[in-house]
């Protein structure tokens, strides 16, 4: 195995969504610049939408919302606690990144007039702009990515950042998948886009791979930002979607929820006036769940068979069109019966919650040169338009940053440090198998972290996720393909970690589900309306923090900012 | 000398994608079945110059079957989920 070294001026970590907007941008910014964008995969394939996308979830188009509204629903949904700056620099350029990737070929729904089908999802607003057509997303990306002269590496897995000895960010180190190489990347800025922390919980089916996100994002992004020093946020705001029981797509809000269809309890009654996902909602799900009611299904049954057609159509070409083929083992038609659904696992998304790295508007993390964008750059509810448009925050920066900055001065120790590190799991004669360590560490995040979270479970989660510490120094992987999954046990091990210490830390209930604290049932604003931050101390030590809210620049009424509290449907 | 820490044990698994042979090109120099894959699962066997799905991590989420030149492979959903 060798040691492979190159230098480039801005490197993009992670080729799904965000990360070839940012390295496109990056380029576009200045062609001279060296952009490298490297993938763990192949970047024609990969990330959440390695099948395409079925739609905008918060697309604001003129005429139909204003940036201004979109930051108060997002800041109601996500219960206060939101930079609005944020929010809103992504709110402003949601349309013109619609216009962008309109002209580059991807293609969303028209009416005959020709202005985008528009649809109302969310509770206040109208933000949803299907794309019954979004299979081709991706290569869309790949060919402005070659017609941008963006260079590509695929199979490489990014273990941890570099970081100089002035603190700024250095670059990255990596290793190939399939042949083991170490590789050391130095570069100006660094764009971090990894994608969700997918592989924490486990599903229930047992399988370690049929996550709801994409598995090869496992948390990885998450794990390099916290050990290279920057802050993260709202780790505690978890994921949790509800899903096709046993199968991990959804199926309902976005693309059913236009067309008529909708949740309902096993009476077959609406439970819930809007099913756009929000903690919310889901802790009303799973109210349904567990009381006498569920379980809960998607009820599509009484839709004509013309609507019920072209909603097969979307969901079983786009996104996760394993989909049918899920439902025809089970001998389950739309026309005839309810879809029984359940909720999943616990992850750590930005694109649906909240959790992810510190960014300010312009995709800045707290760490010189290190900039993140996409599902696990923290602006809550920012899904696939908000990982374009911080992917272009992010170029942008890290273009900007590039051109003004030299390599920082790297400690030559560091290199040899990360190197054994990677190569021990190979290198070890025997040990234990990562799929093993992977399984038992996800069953312990199930057991201790899934919500309702109860104090004293979470503490005796993190006394099993010390003892596996111990355990990663015992992997074994017998090939460099399993070598990537013995490093992503590191990854999964660090967010398991911070996901309790963010939950034990906000000692209240906020965000539904997402961070419902048995010991604690009650919000309470007088001491947390504020940001959980989490990061390495000056210590070395994962440790957790207050930052207060930024002043809001959109004004919010009383009515709007209490929505989201009640989607419980009043009984009659 | 070392003592392994566990015992090698083989463990059967039924696997989610499957190859028809007769329509893979593998031995013809294709490899975008392998190419594709998200999870990098998927390998050639070089002795019969066929794909095959080496790891059992499967996403089902289908780049391998949809861009097959000759649609020789067929995913399955996992049988743990079926």
């Amino acid at each position: 195995m060798n040691t492979i070294e190159r230098e480039v001026d801005v490197l993009v970590i992670g080729g799904g969504t965000a990360g070839p907007m940012a390295a496109v941008k990056a380029k576009q910014a200045d062609p001279s610049l060296k952009v490298l964008l490297l993938e763990k995969a192949h970047v024609k394939r990969s990330g959440a939408i390695s099948m395409g996308m079925d739609g905008l979830n918060n697309a604001v188009v003129p005429g139909f919302a204003t940036p201004e509204q979109y930051v108060r629903e997002i800041t109601a949904a996500n219960d206060g606690i939101v930079n609005q700056k944020t929010i809103l620099a992504y709110a402003q350029h949601s349309y013109p990144m619609i216009e962008e990737l309109d002209r580059w070929g991807v293609k969303f729904e028209k009416d005959q007039t020709g202005d985008y089908a528009m649809r109302k999802v969310h509770h206040l607003g109208t933000y949803v702009l299907p794309m019954p057509e979004g299979h081709d997303i991706k290569k869309v990306l790949y060919r402005q990515l070659k017609k941008h002269r963006v260079e590509i590496t695929n199979r490489l897995v990014a273990t941890r950042l570099i970081v100089g000895a002035d603190g700024r960010i250095a670059g990255t180190f990596a290793f190939d998948c399939r042949s083991g190489d170490f590789h050391v990347v130095r570069a100006k800025a660094v764009v971090l886009a990894c994608g969700a922390a997918g592989r924490l919980g486990l599903p229930a089916s047992g399988y370690l791979f049929g996550t709801y996100e994409n598995p090869t994002n496992a948390g990885d992004g998450y794990s390099m930002a916290y050990h290279a020093g920057a802050e993260l946020s709202g780790i505690e705001c978890f994921q949790i979607n509800p899903l096709i029981k046993d199968y991990n797509g959804p199926a309902c809000a976005y693309v059913t929820g236009p067309f008529g269809g909708y949740t309902t309890n096993s009476r077959g009654e609406r439970f819930i006036e809007c099913d756009y996902w929000s903690g919310q909602m889901m802790q009303e799900f799973h109210n349904e769940l567990s009381g006498g009611n569920g379980p809960v299904f998607l009820k599509l049954d009484h839709l004509a068979e013309e609507t019920i057609s072209a909603i097969e159509t979307i969901l079983h070409t786009n996104e996760r069109p394993s989909r049918g083929r899920f439902h025809a083992g089970r001998g389950t038609d739309y026309r005839e019966r309810m879809v029984e659904m359940h909720i999943s696992e616990i992850g750590l998304c930005s694109g649906h919650s909240a959790s992810g790295v510190w960014v300010d508007e312009t995709a800045a993390t707290t760490v010189p040169g290190l900039f993140s964008a996409g599902d696990m750059a923290c602006v809550p509810h920012n899904y696939m338009l908000g990982a374009f448009v911080y992917g272009r925050f992010a170029g942008e920066s890290a273009a900007r940053h590039a051109q003004v900055h030299d390599h920082a001065v790297v400690d030559a120790a560091q290199v040899d440090t990360e190197r054994t590190r990677v190569w021990a799991p190979l290198l070890r004669q025997a040990g234990l198998p990562p799929a093993q360590v992977e399984y038992k560490l996800r069953r312990m995040v199930n057991d201790y972290l899934q919500p309702p979270k109860v104090t004293r479970k979470m503490q005796l989660g993190l006394e099993r996720f010390e003892a596996i510490h111990d355990d990663l120094n015992r992997l074994h992987a017998a090939n460099p393909h399993e070598l990537m999954r013995a490093m992503e046990v590191h990854a999964i091990r660090d967010c398991a970690e911070m996901a309790a210490r963010a939950s034990l830390y906000r000692t209240e209930s906020r965000w539904g589900l997402y961070h419902a604290r048995v010991d604690y049932p009650e919000r309470n604003d007088a001491e947390w309306r504020v940001h959980v931050q989490l990061h390495k101390n000056t210590a070395g030590r994962m440790a957790c923090f207050k930052r207060p809210l930024e002043p809001y620049v959109i004004d919010m009424d009383q009515h709007e900012q209490a929505a989201y509290q009640k989607l419980r449907i009043k009984s009659a | 000398m070392t003592f392994p820490t566990f015992a090698l044990a083989q463990q059967r698994t039924s696997v989610p994608v499957r190859i028809d042979d007769e329509k893979c090109i593998a031995d013809k120099g294709c490899t975008v079945c392998v190419d594709v894959c998200p999870l990098d699962v998927l390998a050639i066997d070089l002795t019969r110059g066929k794909a095959y799905m080496a790891f059992d991590e499967c996403w089902y989420c289908m780049p391998c079957e949809k861009d097959c030149p000759t649609g020789a492979v067929q995913v399955d959903i996992p049988y743990l989920l079926r």
